[in-house]
């Protein structure tokens, strides 16, 4: 018996499937729980220990990553990538468009994230209209397909704006003015309650009776999921008193903002938007490319934040991305903010926000191995990515991506030689096959 | 015996007739019949349009007209998958017409001005819409492209209207006729769906909105046949439904045809159609090369597009290209050899190549990377004939099915080969000589 028990608990080992990987001997920024030098295990796709000593499993693959910096995988809260369209702007109210079902999974820019540092992305649909389409949380898997890329259990949502890109003249569209964006809005859940009745009175009365269910309605169905709690809303505006309305409207109706995105007057209301318990993702320091956007000042983030609002740095766009860390220590500039207050602004702050801090965000045991290898602290500007691990493996080896590309080269070339060579053939057969022209 | 062998004199010089005969036979001649293996020397009789008789060895009756096959092929008549031979251009979309007022006209007040005309607000509006449309009541027997179809080898089309989309439902067609309604083979044979949006004007604006609006059109189509069935059974005391056209042609549609092209769309397209609970068939297809496992697994037909990816006439020959576009320009003719590899049921359609010889000759593109001839052949005949529900009639030389055959001299999909005769519903037609200096280049 005695004999058995090592045998067994190395055929248990194996039985886990992949190997374990263990990132040896770098400087390790948790974000939640300090910073140290040490090691990382991983194992199944998690984090099983992170220490200065840890205990490295048999049969383990090592990463010797000495001298460099660990971090968690960059969550970037609001971004376009991904989708094979973003706006359905045609109506003010599309919440029955999603971008879930438009997900270019070959889109180049997620590997382009990737090598940012990125790992979970919050697709959005665009800012159009006053209630948009519904939104995707996705992780940058490169080389998966549509489904796999996204964020297994995070909860949906759904995307509003406010202000200049909503009410554009002259597109014949309503609203065309600040106040018919809460009209659409008040509107359109108004719709929504009623819609919500209708159903709640068919399953308690009509059902019984044998009568027809409601005729299913894909614009109002993903409203009632937001004042059941059941969607998060992720509503893009600037200004104060846009930003003030529609969280009144959304406590009129009974549900909370999730999160205001680019709240860029977001300091002006900070209390207000602690006490609605909105969360905010904004520009580290993007300022009056809009008449909107004129009050914008750098020091916002770190405002919202020293007043109880949880705060996150985002991009929308997919270059802004791949350098989401520079962005975070400009708080530290503006604002103030220590190192780990800078790396929450794009880790664990966004994980929050997406309610997936229990999955991804900082570097704790059980959580997703979505870890960060940089060659320079992730908040110097001379810092690149290295390595990118996601759910334990590696997606992004920068050696790997330099080394490829004298061979992609090549390749590129012999398609264009055949493809001349082709032409060419092609030519030669017309001229046999055409009957000789006679001179008049 | 003497009249069958004075007929039998006369009749390969003679290119047109006084009178139809009623039985038509060609003897000796290499037969395809794709239902099993090639025939080397065998004859097919064909009577009242429909195939009386075929094999090695097929007594002739004494009343039928025989055309010497030797050197000849007979091969089935081809099918153009997903066509839009025989139907007229479709109109420009009428504008949206203008809403109506809100606010009626008091005595005395000049009523409001009608608002400008907008674009739909929503899948309500049911936008580009014309599921009920019918290829089959909407045919034009005189359509100057059915002769040059039947010039190159086809004999049947599946016809669809492509305008907008949900564009209309498609008819299997032969390609030679007086009436429309005579050469009709079956109708309807799927509703035509397109991702086209409403040209910045209206719902829906973007592919997103598209999917969205064909998602409901599916939900709507559903609660329209049960709250009909539910009416129907008892109407007393209840609301009767509204009638909606558009609905009833989601709902009589066999099939519905869905536009796929890049593997990300593939992979979409068939998530999104289990969604809409009907059979479907995918069109397009020029990546499926790399979706094989793929579609084979759903067991989905796939129509593949013989426009092959080629650069623009006008592109700029300095500007680089993408190794994507450059891979998919290189790859795109092999996708239907590695389709026949991996068992995925597709077949060819033109795709608004304008020549139907190009069309053929596009065939032959795919050949060289990998189709063997069988299954091109296949993808032209049976592959269409089964996948529109129609293999009991079309798409092989069989005994009792209609009389559509293309006779060549040589290989069909070889660039010299000459098509001989083309038979439609056992009427014979023979190609005329294409005009001089067609293919020519300009010289200056």
């Amino acid at each position: 018996m005695k004999r058995l028990v090592p045998i067994l608990a190395l055929a248990a080992a194996s039985l886990t499937g992949a190997p374990a990987t263990v990132i040896q001997n770098a400087t390790i920024l948790t974000v939640t729980k300090g910073t140290f030098q040490g090691s990382i295990v991983v194992e199944d796709g998690k984090i099983k220990e992170a220490g200065p000593k840890v205990l490295v499993p048999p049969g383990a693959t090592i990463i010797d990553a000495g001298g460099q910096f660990v971090m968690p995988g960059i969550i970037d809260c609001h971004s376009h990538i991904a989708a094979d369209s973003i706006n359905e702007g045609s109506v003010s109210v599309s919440s029955m468009v999603g971008i879930e079902d438009v997900i270019d999974a070959e889109d180049i820019d997620i590997y382009r994230a990737l090598a940012g540092g990125v790992t979970t992305v919050n697709v959005l649909h665009g800012s159009a209209n006053s209630i948009g389409g519904k939104c995707a949380v996705i992780k940058t898997r490169w080389g998966k397909d549509a489904r796999e890329l996204l964020f297994e259990g995070a909860k949906p949502g759904i995307k509003f704006a406010l202000g200049e890109n909503v009410t554009r003249r002259g597109s014949g569209r309503y609203p065309a003015t600040r106040m018919g964006v809460e009209d659409v809005v008040r509107q359109a859940f108004t719709d929504a309650k009623l819609y919500q009745k209708s159903w709640q009175d068919w399953e308690s009365a009509g059902k019984a009776k044998g009568e027809l269910a409601p005729r299913r309605d894909l614009k109002l169905e993903p409203l009632v999921e937001v004042l059941e709690g059941r969607r998060f809303v992720h509503a893009h505006g600037y200004r104060a008193d846009e930003l003030l309305m529609l969280m009144r409207v959304a406590e009129d109706f009974g549900f909370r903002i999730r999160t205001l995105q680019h709240v860029l007057e977001g300091y002006k209301i900070a209390k207000e938007i602690a006490a609605h318990g909105a969360g905010a993702s904004t520009f580290s320091d993007w300022w009056s490319y809009k008449v909107e956007a004129f009050d914008a000042i750098p020091y916002n983030a770190a405002i919202m934040m020293r007043k109880g609002v949880l705060v996150s740095l985002n991009s929308d766009s997919a270059e802004l991305m791949r350098h989401l860390n520079t962005e975070a220590a400009k708080t530290m500039r503006y604002g103030g903010l220590t190192e780990d207050e800078a790396l929450s602004l794009i880790t664990i702050n966004p994980a929050k926000q997406l309610d997936v801090d229990k999955r991804v965000g900082s570097i704790e045991a059980g959580k997703d191995a979505d870890l960060v290898i940089y060659d320079k602290h992730p908040l110097s500007n001379y810092a690149k990515v290295l390595k990118v691990m996601l759910d334990g493996e590696i997606y992004f080896e920068r050696d790997r991506d330099m080394s490829a590309r004298a061979a992609q080269a090549a390749h590129k070339k012999a398609l264009i030689e055949r493809a001349r060579q082709q032409e060419r053939r092609a030519r030669e057969e017309m001229k046999k096959n055409a009957p000789s022209r006679r001179p008049i | 015996m003497n009249k069958a062998v004075c007929l039998m004199a006369v009749l390969p010089a003679v290119t047109c007739f006084a009178e139809t005969p009623t039985a038509l036979a060609i003897r000796d001649a290499r037969v395809v019949t794709v239902s099993g293996p090639t025939l080397g020397k065998a004859t097919v009789v064909m009577r009242s349009g429909l195939i009386e008789s075929v094999g090695e060895n097929v007594t002739i009756p004494g009343d039928t007209w025989v055309i010497d096959g030797s050197g000849l092929t007979v091969y089935p008549g081809l099918i153009d998958a997903l066509s839009t031979w025989g139907l007229p251009e479709p109109p420009a979309p009428a504008p949206p017409p203008p809403r109506p007022s809100p606010a009626p006209a008091r005595p005395g007040q000049p009523s409001p001005p009608p608002e400008a005309p907008r674009g739909a607000m929503g899948p309500e509006d049911r936008p580009s819409n014309t599921s009920w449309v019918r290829a089959a009541d909407i045919f034009l027997a005189n359509d100057r492209r059915l002769e040059q179809a039947r010039n190159a080898g086809f004999t049947t089309a599946v016809s669809f209207p492509t305008r907008g989309i949900f564009a209309g439902q498609g008819a299997v067609v032969n390609l030679a006729g007086a009436r429309a309604g005579e050469m009709v083979v079956a109708s309807p044979a799927g509703l035509y769906l397109s991702m086209s949006t409403a040209g910045g004007i209206g719902f829906p604006g973007s592919s997103m909105g598209v999917i969205a609006y064909i998602r409901q059109i599916y939900i709507d189509a559903a609660h329209y046949r049960a709250a009909k069935e539910m009416y129907a059974r008892n109407p007393s005391g209840t609301q009767r439904p509204r009638y909606d056209r558009a609905l009833e042609g989601v709902l009589e549609a066999p099939l519905v045809l869905v536009p796929v092209s890049s593997l990300v769309e593939i992979d979409r397209m068939l998530r999104f159609s289990s969604e809409l609970k009907t059979k479907t068939v995918l069109y397009g297809g020029h990546e499926a090369y790399r979706a094989a496992d793929l579609l084979a697994k759903s067991g989905m037909p796939l129509l593949v597009s013989l426009k092959w990816p080629e650069k623009g006439r006008d592109a700029d020959p300095n500007e680089p290209e993408t190794l994507r576009v450059l891979e998919l320009r290189d790859r795109a003719p092999s996708t239907p050899g590695v389709l026949a590899k991996s068992g995925v049921r597709f077949a060819f359609y033109s795709d608004g190549i304008q020549n139907p010889r190009d069309v053929v000759k596009a065939v032959k593109r795919a050949v060289d990377a990998g189709l063997s001839q069988d299954a091109a052949v296949r993808a032209m005949t049976l592959a269409p004939a089964e996948i529109y529900g129609v293999a009991d009639r079309l798409g092989t030389i069989e005994k009792g099915k209609i009389a559509n055959l293309v006779v060549t001299r040589g290989d069909l999909f070889d660039d010299r080969t000459k098509v001989e005769y083309v038979f439609v519903d056992g009427v014979k037609f023979q190609p005329t000589p294409e005009p001089a200096n067609q293919e020519e280049t300009a010289t200056r």
